[in-house]
């Protein structure tokens, strides 16, 4: 379903990505780990047409990908992911809001009925339907993030792309999010991209990890080369933390 | 405790806060009478009756050429210029900044020529103004409109750089179109920002309308002031003076009350 095709990237003379090739199918969990600053914002970057490559080039379902953010790829960042100025509930609204009312920004009577009873079912499933009315910034930090999903597959993606989501989480918090995600994984016609900085999470939570690091290190210039895909491998669905720790014992490679 | 632990309460933080002024006035009372007892017709520092009786003049008699009760009449003739030139900049402001903020091309093209704007002292195009557009009510409201709009145009547009990348990304993937961009995330963001924008530039706004009445009108709390100068009339000169402050207090606490009431989730 996606292809990414010898991606490179580089900021003057900063190589970040080299040489990165990648085939996901339809419905793939991936997930993605690696040293912190080695490029895997960027690469999610690279796929939400925000970042250009500077060599090579990406296909969705054969064709380029449009090279500026669309509704067809949601995304939830670390943070900032939810806007201040709407409640909840309004939060939710707005893509659907958006798409009928292409000068107003905003439905009224029966259309509004409708989106808010959409919206409202897209808040019940994340579990916020009680806090409707409040602004994300009454939130916690773990509600905000449920938001940013419920606001993102409201508009049914078919990529979604989560950069750290719960980076910022307490853990015992983390696996009820875990939950979350695989249900909606499971009910939604989803191919998914998360970046963690949480290995175990990486082992558990997708059907196939990424880990990115530079294969090749000049000590002299360390910019000089950029980071690839080192590792590519099929993990299982572990739903349980327990199963995680063996996961963790199983040396790269060895799958 | 120590000292840096120690807060005032309820009754504390309004009697400190009213001390510096209760001192202020007394130490005038006491300066006024020493000035008064060394020689009676002192116009300087005029006392307390000199100055009621002054006010009871010009705000509670109607003036004997006009009829009008000039105090309430120049202060209609300031507000209603300080208001519509104020109100005009944000407009501008908005209408300027945040396009200049938000589409790059836009940005790229009106930047620097709206930074050289800023630099032209408004005071030094005041004949200019008066000039093109006669001496009326226009070129004072055109004084402050390019006195503040400069500056609001240029806070808007950072105010719209300051708002995190990843919303208008986000928002893009909602399927926003550049319009709904701005209508639905920006424009929403940035008016409380523009609320205090207002707030911070009422301070050279009153200072254009009162330049712009000085030198040219026939009303105006600036423009009496500037009158009654000729005659010493420190007795008028000074409530002109504190009503003005008052008032540009009422403004700026207006704002700040407006800003909680409609934008609960700023500054949140
Ligand atoms: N716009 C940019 N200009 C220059 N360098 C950048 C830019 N964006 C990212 N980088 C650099 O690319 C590298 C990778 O960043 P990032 O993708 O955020 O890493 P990660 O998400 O893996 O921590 C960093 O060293 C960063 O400094
Ligand atoms: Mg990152």
């Amino acid at each position: 379903m996606i292809e990414v095709r010898n991606v490179w990237k580089r900021y003057d003379d900063k190589t970040v990505l080299e040489k990165v090739s990648l085939n996901v199918e339809r419905n793939e969990f991936i997930t993605i780990v690696g040293a912190s600053g080695c490029g895997k914002t960027t690469f999610l970057r690279m796929l939400l047409g925000e970042v250009e490559p500077c060599e090579g080039s990406i296909f969705v379902e054969g064709e380029p990908l449009i090279p500026e953010p669309h509704a067809d790829r949601g995304v939830v960042f670390q943070r900032y992911s939810v806007f201040p100025h709407l409640t909840v509930l309004e939060n939710v609204l707005l893509g659907l809001d958006l798409a009928n009312a292409r000068w107003l920004g905003r439905t009224f009577g029966r259309r509004r009925t409708q989106n808010v009873e959409r919206a409202r079912e897209m808040l019940k499933r994340v579990s916020l339907e009680r806090t409707a009315g409040n602004y994300p910034s009454e939130l916690s930090g773990g509600m905000q993030q449920r938001l940013a999903l419920a606001q993102t597959l409201v508009k049914a993606p078919r990529i979604l792309l989560l950069d750290e989501p719960f980076g910022a989480l307490d853990p015992g918090y983390r696996t009820d999010m875990h939950e979350l995600l695989l249900d909606l994984f499971g009910e939604l016609d989803l191919t998914v991209f998360m970046i963690t900085h949480d290995i175990a999470e990486g082992f558990s939570l997708g059907s196939r990890l990424l880990v990115f690091d530079k294969p090749r290190v000049d000590p002299h210039n360390p910019d000089l080369y950029g980071a690839t895909i080192t590792f590519d491998l099929p993990v299982g669905h572990h739903r349980r933390l327990d199963s995680i720790v063996d996961t963790m014992n199983v040396k790269p490679g060895q799958e | 405790m120590r000292l840096i632990n120690r807060r005032p309460g309820g009754l504390g933080i309004l009697a400190s806060a009213a001390i510096p002024f209760a001192l202020a006035l007394i130490l005038y009372v006491i300066a006024s009478s020493i000035r008064l007892a060394e020689n009676p017709d002192d116009k300087l520092l005029p006392d307390l009756s000199t100055i009621g009786a002054a006010i009871e003049r010009v705000a509670f008699e109607p003036d004997r050429r006009t009829g009008d009760y000039i105090f309430w009449t120049d202060t209609g003739a300031s507000l209603q210029r300080l208001v519509t030139g104020v109100f005009l900049a944000a407009l501008v402001g908005l209408a300027v900044g945040v396009p200049n903020g938000l589409v790059p091309w836009f940005g790229a093209f009106w930047s620097p020529a709206i930074r050289a704007l800023s630099m032209i002292p408004p005071l030094a195009v005041l004949p200019i103004l008066f000039i093109v557009f006669g001496v009326g009510e226009l070129a004072k409201v055109m004084l402050i409109l390019l006195g503040t709009a400069p500056f609001l145009m240029r806070d808007i547009e950072q105010r719209v750089r300051e708002l995190p990348r990843e919303q208008l990304i986000k928002a893009q993937t909602l399927d926003a179109t550049s319009w709904q961009v701005a209508l639905r995330v920006v424009l929403p963001q940035v008016l409380p920002r523009l609320i205090d924008g207002v707030r911070l530039s009422l301070g050279s706004a009153w200072l254009f309308l009162i330049a712009a009445e000085a030198i040219a009108s026939t009303d105006g709390l600036g423009y009496r002031i500037f009158l009654v100068r000729r005659y010493l009339a420190m007795d008028v000169i000074l409530p002109y003076v504190a009503w003005i402050t008052f008032l540009a207090f009422l403004f700026d606490f207006g704002l700040r009350r407006l800003n909680r009431r409609c934008f609960p989730w700023y500054g949140a």
